[in-house]
C-alpha cells in the first residue's frame, strides 16, 4: 500500500489506498447460507482452511453487521426477494460473492423453480465456479474480490 | 416460467392450472388480508415492483387460532419442564415471532412462525419452500445416466445415500445384480457418510448450543472423510459415484490405509466429544427432557432415524429391509428411551461407532472382483475395451448419448440415511428417462413433527429441538 | 400374510398385486373406499406413515394417481396403495385424521400436481408461493427453463 516511505518514519499514501486497504482488511460476512455450497463456507471456516488468516472469519448473522454476502447455493424463487431484503439491509460499502454454480447460474437445475443467477436480484461482484466449489476456491474468490477492491476496480 | 410454450401435447384435454373454485377463493382472502398486514408494515414504499409479483407468502403463514383446528398430535405431549397445564393468555397477549429463513440456527432456510405466551411457544408453524428446487421435474427430464447427478444434491449432506437409494430404485427396475465388490464398496461408502453426517450434526448441535468450539472440532473430523471422498469421487460433495449398475470407479490405491487412519482420527474425537458434552451440565440442562415425542407420534408423523430410535423404536432399514450385503456386517441399533434431544445426541454418537465398526468389517472382508455389473447396456465398458473394440465403443456411445430403458413399472425403494427412511419411487413408462421420481426424504417429515416437539415448551428450546432434528434443508424442499 | 388376506376380504372392490423387489403388496384402491381402507390398513397393523405422492399419467384414465406408502413395524412389511383421481375433478379426502403425518405430503401433492384432499385442515400450496399459477408437476407444464445462450460471452466473439 505504501507508495513512499518517508526519510524519518513516514508512511506517505493517497487516502484512497488507505480506504481501500482498510476494507479489505475486515471484511464480515453475513451468512447467506443455502444449500450444498454452506456448508463448504462453514468448512472454509473451520479448523482445516481457517478463514480467520484473512482477517474475516467473523460470520455474522446480522446483515447490518456485514460487509460482504456470500451467496452459497441455490436460490428459489420463493428466496429470491428474501435475498434482496438482507442485502437491502446490508450497510454501504457491501460487496457479493455468487458462490457456486447453482447461484452464479441456476447450476444444472434450469427449471421453474430457481432464480437462473443471482445477478438477477443483486449486483454481483465476484463469481465462483464449482458445484460446490471448494473451500480453496472460496478463498481464492474472497481474495480476487480483496484485490479488486484494493485495485479501486469496484468502486462504492 | 409458467407462460414457457414447449407444453406437452396430448390427446386427453388439458384440464386448468387453477385450483377450484372455492378454495382459491378462501386461501386468496387469507392471502389478501395477509398482504394488507405486509404492505402496512413490512414492505413500505421502498420494495421494488417486479418484487410484489412473489412476495406474498400469506396464507401459508399461520392462520388465525380460531381458524385453525389443532389436532391434538401437534400439541406434542407433557415434558417436565413444559408448560402445557398453565392457563393460556388472552389472544391479545400472544406475540407473533417470525424466525428465518435467514437465521443461523434453522440449518438453512428453515421459517418458523411462533406464537409466543411471554417465554412459552404456544403454536409452531414451520414454513418450508425456500429452497425448492424442482428436482422432481428436472428428474423427468434427466436419463437414469444422469439421474444420479440430479439426486445426489437433494440431501447435500448424505449424497451417497441419495445416490444409493436411486440407484437401488433403477436397478430393482432393471432386474440388474451387484457384484459383491460392488456392494461392499457401497456400504463403505455409504457408512463412512452417515459418519460425516453425523459430525456436521455434532458441530452443529453443540455451537446451537453455545459450544462453537464443536464447531470447530465436528468439522474438523469431518474433513479426514472428505479428503478420502474426494481421493476416490474426486468431489468433496454432490459425488456421483454411486450409479445405477455399480460404482462409478474402483477404490484408490492404499484405501485400507486411508480407513485406518480415518477410524482413528474418528473415534478419538468421538471420545473428544463425549468428554465435552457428556457431563457439561449447560448441554444436559438444555437437552434432557427438551423436544419430546412419543413412539405413537413417531408413527403417526411419519418420523423415522435417529429421532424415532431416540424415542425407543427399535427401527432400522438396515435391519429391517436389507439392501446391498449390509446384512452381512455386524451391528447394533442402538435406541432411547425418553424421545428427548439428549437421548438422541446418545443414539447418533452410538451410530457413529456403529458404523466405524461396520466400516472396519468393510475393510477386513472387502471381497474381489468386479466393482460394477458387466451388463455393458448399464455399465459403460472398461475404457481399455473401448480403442480395441467397435461394440465396446457403440455401447459407450449409445449409453452416454441416449442412455439405457427400463422396462415399465414402478418401485419404492428405501435405505436408511443418516436422518431416517430416504424411499426413491421412481414411475418408468419404459423408456430413459423416469415418468415420474418422487423422492421420500425424512428431514420433511421431521420439519413436519416440530410442532409436536416444541410447542409448549421454552424459546431457548427451539435452536436445541431443531439441531436435534438436523433437518438438511435440500432434503425437504428438493 | 394375514393382514393382507384380511383385508382383501373386507374390500373386494380392492385389487392385491404382489411386487417381489422389494417384497410388498401393492393395492389398487377405487376413490370412494380410499379413507375407509386405510383406516382398515391401520387398524390391521400399517400404523406407519411412510409416504404420500401424486403422479401425473397424462393419457390415462383417471390421470392422477395418489399412491401412499404405509408401514408396519411389527411385521416388517410394506403396503402401497394407489389411487386413481380424475383430471375432472381432481378431489380425495384427506387422511390427515388418521395419519397427521399427510398434512405436509398433501399439501405438496395439492401444491405440485393440484389434486385437492377434502378436509384437510390447511391446504394450501407448501413449497412454492402463494400466488403461483399453476401446478409445476403435471406433465402438461413445462420445465420453465430458460434458453442458454453462450454467445454473449466476450471469448465467443
Amino acid at each position: 500500500m505504501a507508495h513512499r516511505s518517508g526519510p524519518s518514519g513516514f508512511l506517505l499514501t493517497t487516502y484512497d489506498t488507505a480506504v481501500n486497504w482498510t476494507r479489505t482488511r475486515s471484511m464480515w460476512t453475513a451468512t447467506f447460507g443455502l444449500a450444498c455450497c454452506a456448508i463448504e463456507m462453514m468448512a472454509t471456516g473451520a479448523a482445516h482452511n481457517d478463514l480467520a488468516r484473512f482477517g474475516m472469519e467473523v460470520f455474522r448473522a446480522s446483515p447490518r453487521q456485514a460487509d460482504l454476502m456470500i451467496v452459497a447455493g441455490r436460490v428459489s424463487q420463493k428466496m429470491a426477494p428474501v435475498l434482496r431484503q438482507v442485502y437491502d439491509q446490508m450497510s454501504e460499502p457491501k460487496w457479493v460473492i455468487s458462490m457456486g454454480a447453482c447461484a452464479s447460474t441456476g447450476g444444472m437445475f434450469n427449471n421453474y423453480a430457481l432464480v437462473q443467477g443471482v445477478d438477477e436480484v443483486v449486483p454481483v461482484d465476484v463469481y465462483v465456479p464449482g458445484c460446490p466449489p471448494g473451500p480453496q476456491s472460496l478463498m481464492h474468490g474472497i481474495l480476487t474480490l480483496q484485490d479488486k477492491v484494493m485495485s479501486g476496480e469496484i468502486t462504492r | 416460467m409458467s407462460d414457457t410454450p414447449n407444453v406437452v401435447t396430448g390427446d386427453l384435454e388439458a384440464p386448468t392450472t387453477e385450483a377450484p373454485q372455492e378454495l382459491s377463493e378462501s386461501t386468496s382472502e387469507v392471502a389478501e388480508n395477509r398482504r394488507e398486514v405486509h404492505d402496512m408494515w413490512v414492505a413500505g414504499s421502498e420494495e421494488p415492483g417486479w418484487m410484489r409479483s412473489y412476495t406474498d407468502e400469506g396464507a401459508q403463514e399461520m392462520l388465525d387460532a380460531g381458524d385453525e383446528p389443532v389436532q391434538e398430535i401437534y400439541r406434542g405431549t407433557v415434558v417436565t419442564d413444559d408448560f402445557i397445564e398453565d392457563e393460556p393468555a388472552d389472544d391479545d397477549e400472544l406475540q407473533i415471532l417470525n424466525m428465518g429463513p435467514q437465521h443461523p440456527s434453522t440449518h438453512g432456510v428453515l421459517r418458523l412462525h411462533l406464537e409466543l405466551d411471554g417465554e412459552t411457544i404456544r403454536r409452531v408453524k414451520p414454513i418450508i419452500g425456500y429452497l425448492h428446487t424442482g428436482m422432481e421435474k428436472t428428474a423427468e427430464t434427466l436419463t437414469y445416466m444422469q439421474g444420479s447427478t440430479n439426486v445426489t444434491r437433494m440431501d447435500y449432506l448424505s449424497p451417497m445415500h441419495m445416490e444409493l437409494a436411486f440407484s437401488l430404485a433403477v436397478e430393482s427396475l432393471l432386474g440388474v445384480e451387484i457384484p459383491e465388490r460392488g456392494q461392499a464398496i457401497r456400504i463403505l461408502l455409504t457408512e463412512l457418510n452417515r459418519v460425516s453426517s453425523h459430525l456436521v450434526w455434532a458441530a452443529t448441535q453443540g455451537t446451537d448450543l453455545g459450544a462453537v468450539s464443536m464447531l470447530i472440532y465436528g468439522l474438523r473430523d469431518r474433513e479426514y472423510i472428505l479428503q478420502f471422498f474426494e481421493k476416490t469421487t474426486g468431489l468433496r460433495m454432490n459425488h456421483n459415484f454411486i450409479r445405477p449398475g455399480g460404482v462409478a470407479a474402483d477404490l484408490p490405491d492404499g484405501w485400507e490405509e486411508d480407513i485406518e487412519q480415518i477410524i482413528g482420527k474418528v473415534e478419538q474425537g468421538v471420545s473428544e466429544y463425549e468428554e465435552l458434552f457428556n457431563g457439561n451440565p449447560i448441554f444436559r440442562d438444555r437437552t434432557i427432557g427438551v423436544g419430546v415425542i412419543t413412539p405413537e407420534e413417531c408413527k403417526a408423523l411419519g418420523v423415522s432415524g435417529p429421532i424415532a430410535r431416540g424415542s425407543g423404536i427399535n427401527w432400522d432399514l438396515r435391519k429391517a429391509f436389507p439392501y446391498s450385503g449390509i446384512e452381512k456386517y455386524d451391528f447394533e441399533v442402538p435406541t432411547g428411551k425418553h424421545g428427548d434431544v439428549w437421548d438422541r445426541y446418545i443414539v447418533r454418537i452410538e451410530e457413529i461407532k456403529q458404523s466405524l465398526g461396520i466400516v472396519r468389517q468393510v475393510l477386513e472382508t472387502m471381497p474381489a472382483g468386479d466393482y460394477r455389473t458387466e451388463d455393458r447396456k448399464v455399465t459403460p465398458p472398461p475404457r481399455k475395451r473401448i480403442d480395441e473394440s467397435m461394440e465396446a465403443l457403440i455401447h459407450h456411445f449409445k449409453l452416454f448419448t441416449s442412455g439405457f430403458k427400463a422396462p415399465a413399472g414402478e418401485t419404492y425403494r428405501a435405505v436408511e440415511s443418516p436422518r431416517g427412511e430416504l424411499g426413491m419411487y421412481i414411475v418408468s413408462d419404459g423408456r430413459e428417462r423416469p415418468w415420474r421420481m418422487h423422492a421420500r426424504t425424512p428431514s420433511f417429515n421431521h420439519v413436519q413433527a416440530l410442532p409436536t416437539m416444541m410447542t409448549d415448551s421454552l424459546v431457548a428450546d427451539i435452536v436445541a429441538t431443531i439441531a436435534s432434528c438436523d433437518p438438511v434443508l435440500g432434503d425437504v424442499d428438493r | 400374510m394375514s393382514i393382507y388376506s384380511s383385508l382383501a376380504d373386507a374390500f373386494p372392490s380392492v385389487e392385491f398385486e404382489k411386487v417381489l423387489d422389494p417384497p410388498q403388496d401393492v393395492a389398487h384402491v377405487p376413490a370412494a373406499d380410499y379413507p375407509e381402507f386405510v383406516a382398515a390398513a391401520k387398524t390391521a397393523g400399517f400404523d406407519v406413515f411412510a409416504d404420500l405422492c401424486g403422479v401425473d399419467y397424462l393419457r390415462r384414465d383417471p390421470r392422477f394417481e395418489v399412491v401412499l406408502n404405509l408401514l408396519s413395524y411389527s411385521e416388517s412389511a410394506r403396503l402401497r396403495i394407489r389411487v386413481g383421481v380424475p383430471a375432472a375433478d381432481p378431489k380425495l379426502a384427506s387422511i390427515t385424521d388418521l395419519f397427521p403425518g399427510a398434512n405436509f405430503y398433501e399439501r405438496e401433492a395439492f401444491d405440485l400436481f393440484g389434486v385437492v384432499f377434502e378436509g384437510h385442515p390447511d391446504l394450501t400450496r407448501i413449497v412454492l408461493p402463494d400466488d403461483w399459477e399453476g401446478h409445476p408437476l403435471r406433465k402438461d407444464y413445462a420445465v420453465g427453463s430458460v434458453p442458454v445462450r453462450f454467445k454473449e460471452s466476450p471469448k465467443a466473439q
